[in-house]
């Protein structure tokens, strides 16, 4: 027989399940990892520093970019920072958009979660059908914002607008004729509440679907059950949060245990695991994409009943309407304010922290009452995560560290800020 | 539903009230000070005593307090040449006269699940010039990365941790990015040159400038005589 050498393996940064600029150099007993140091930093991109350079609302767009599968929840910690600072209260409706929002992002990075981690380790189809549901969202980002990924669609004391009248509708072209435009476009007929409904009716069926490809195959369970296996007090020593936790059995969310915006009102449950392998985070995953549609589905019915403002009234920091700068003196001199130096926040700081989809995401803030932030701090869920990694594979195969990566839902953009 | 902070204040005080000064914070959040002396020993109350049980180190965030209060452009006369976008950088504008005696501080975030409570901790370090703190590694696992973070970025070092490397920035960094006597856009730039075949690092060649002044503005409605009226008036 061969001689087994220990040896030391690079892995990335452009190694497809890398997830990313992941380079890990691993310590190796034949096919048995004995260490892992994860080498990060390679997308640092100063989103902290820049954003000390800057009045505040110019920002909002850094944060998309930081967790750029769940782009909305990131902009939702930074602003809901700042509205503290401030002291102000966002109008109700903007609450409930906001949390639809919330819960949208969550389908989204779910099914990027699903799909890659999939892929990573072996089961192609499920990563084409997510991807397929995706672009529904997408559409939703893109009616709204007019992007979408990079959406800066919330902004401190409400969000940028309320939600369109009219859904934008497929046209006819060569690659399209007329019967296939006017499937597409049904649910497209009214405006995008319905649009949204229309998925919520039809989302839960897709679960259904990915369940039968993933929950009980024989490979899928190979793969993922009794692999990175993480005790509940090893997971709260090592900062765990989000999905990680929940997985170790700890039934940590702070939509429920923390309520901010209306999560208080709304209807839904706290899934939970038990072994804390890669499986059971699957699972819980998987029922997070149920409770998050569940929510959509309230939120809609409730925006439905509801029109109201979605921008609080404070023209100091609200900035005025193109039609009343027109005619209005103190409008103009407001827009000029707050677009060339923006407004002041208080001093003092403030710590806001919403359950993103890849788990606690906070903005630790300090302000000396100028127009920017004096320092801003992105707490990222993902680089805690990451940096159990080691702890995680050792002891592992190869190629269950693909699975603990894909496990992690890691994305370099919130790791390395 | 989390309890009240006051309760929570309560609690802390009564275990550690001789090592920690409560610190202003908005009024559902708590915030205590603790000198760098007597850190570990409060990281490991905070986490064991029973009444308290932070199990959960959220975050580690160096702050660097140089040029805390100071504006860039200073408003409130005019001169004579007129307003101008040019930024007197470094040179100190309208103090708030907030500055802290202290440089640098570090920042931890702690979390109970057990009591669903939050807590932040701040710490400045002695030094300016080495600022240095004990490590938290041996109470909270997850402080290592945070710390090495802290350490890359400020330059602050942690005694007592088991792996302090640059974490974030390039190999062979010179010099503590986040801190802020270092400029926006760095020092160093890269290009490829093709007389040597690779790599080479130059000084930058871009001007650092200011788009938008910092200013500071004392708006009577955040002043603290004020604040306890509830919001802000609208309009």
């Amino acid at each position: 027989m061969a001689e087994i050498r220990s040896y030391t393996l690079n892995f990335g940064p452009q190694h497809p399940a890398a997830h990313g600029v992941l380079r890990l150099v691993l310590e190796m007993d034949g096919e048995v990892i004995q260490k892992a140091d994860p080498h990060i930093g390679l997308l640092h991109r100063a989103t902290e520093k820049l954003a000390e350079s800057k009045p505040f609302n110019q920002s909002i767009g850094y944060m998309d970019r930081l967790d750029y599968c769940s782009m909305m929840c990131n902009e939702h910690a930074y602003v809901m920072a700042i509205e503290r600072l401030l002291g102000i209260t966002v109008p109700v409706r903007a609450q409930y958009i906001r949390v639809m929002f919330d819960e949208i992002t969550r389908i989204l990075n779910h099914l990027m979660w699903l799909g890659a981690h999939g892929l990573d380790i072996g089961a192609m189809t499920v990563f084409l059908l997510a991807f397929k549901e995706r672009e529904t969202l997408m559409d939703c980002y893109e009616a709204v914002s007019g992007t979408r990924m990079h959406a800066t669609y919330y902004r401190p004391g409400g969000v940028y607008r309320d939600l369109p009248s009219e859904m934008p509708k497929y046209q006819v072209s060569r690659w399209r004729p007329q019967k296939e435009v006017d499937r597409l476009n049904e649910a497209r007929a009214s405006g995008m509440l319905d649009f949204i409904e229309d998925f919520t009716r039809r989302f839960p069926g897709c679960v259904d679907e990915y369940e039968t490809l993933l929950t009980d195959n024989r490979i899928w369970k190979q793969r993922t059950v009794n692999i990175g296996v993480v005790t509940p007090e090893r997971g709260m020593q090592l900062g765990f949060s989000g999905p990680m936790i929940r997985g170790c059995g700890i039934a940590w969310d702070l939509r429920k245990t923390q309520p901010y915006e209306v999560y208080g009102e709304l209807d839904f449950d706290v899934p939970v695991g038990v072994n804390g392998d890669c499986y059971d985070r699957y699972l819980v995953r998987i029922e997070e994409l149920r409770q998050s549609n569940r929510i959509v589905a309230q939120c809609v019915e409730w925006l439905r009943r509801n029109p109201g403002p979605v921008m609080i009234a404070d023209a100091k920091v609200r900035p005025p309407h193109r039609q009343d700068m027109k005619g209005d003196m103190e409008s103009l001199i407001h827009h000029f304010k707050l677009m060339t130096e923006g407004y002041c926040v208080p001093e003092g700081e403030t710590y806001a922290a919403v359950e993103a989809p890849k788990g606690e995401f906070g903005i630790y803030l300090v302000s000396d009452g100028a127009n920017k932030p004096y320092r801003l701090k992105c707490r990222a869920p993902g680089f805690a995560h990451l940096s159990a990694l080691e702890e995680m594979v050792s002891g592992h195969m190869l190629a269950d560290v693909v699975a603990v990566i894909g496990t992690q839902d890691i994305v370099f953009g919130e790791v390395d800020r | 539903m989390s309890p009240n902070v006051e309760t929570v204040a309560g609690r802390v005080e009564a275990a550690l009230a001789a090592k920690l000064v409560r610190a202003d914070s908005l009024p559902d959040e708590l915030a205590y000070e603790v000198l760098p002396a007597d850190l570990v020993a409060v990281a490991t109350v905070l986490r064991d005593h029973p009444d308290l049980r932070f199990e959960v180190l959220l975050d580690v965030a160096g702050v660097d307090y140089l040029e805390y209060g100071r504006s860039e452009w200073k408003t409130l006369s005019a001169t004579g040449s007129g307003f101008s976008r040019g930024v007197n950088r470094g040179a100190a504008g309208g103090s708030s006269g907030a500055q802290p005696a202290r440089r640098f501080a570090v920042v931890y975030q702690l979390l109970s699940i057990s009591h669903n409570a939050r807590l932040r901790l701040k710490t400045w370090c002695v030094d300016d010039e080495d600022p240095m703190i004990d490590s938290l590694v041996g109470v909270w696992a997850g402080a290592n990365w945070f710390e090495r973070e802290a350490f890359d970025l400020f330059g602050i070092l942690f005694s007592g941790h088991p792996d302090l490397r640059r974490i974030l920035t390039d190999y062979g960094f010179i010099g503590h990015p986040f801190r802020k006597d270092f400029p926006l856009s760095g020092n160093v730039e890269v290009r490829y040159d093709p007389a040597k075949g690779r790599v080479v690092y130059e000084p930058v060649s871009i001007e650092p400038r200011t788009l938008v002044p910092k200013v500071i503005r004392h708006d009577n409605r955040y002043s603290p005589a004020l604040r306890d009226r509830g919001t802000p008036s609208k309009g």
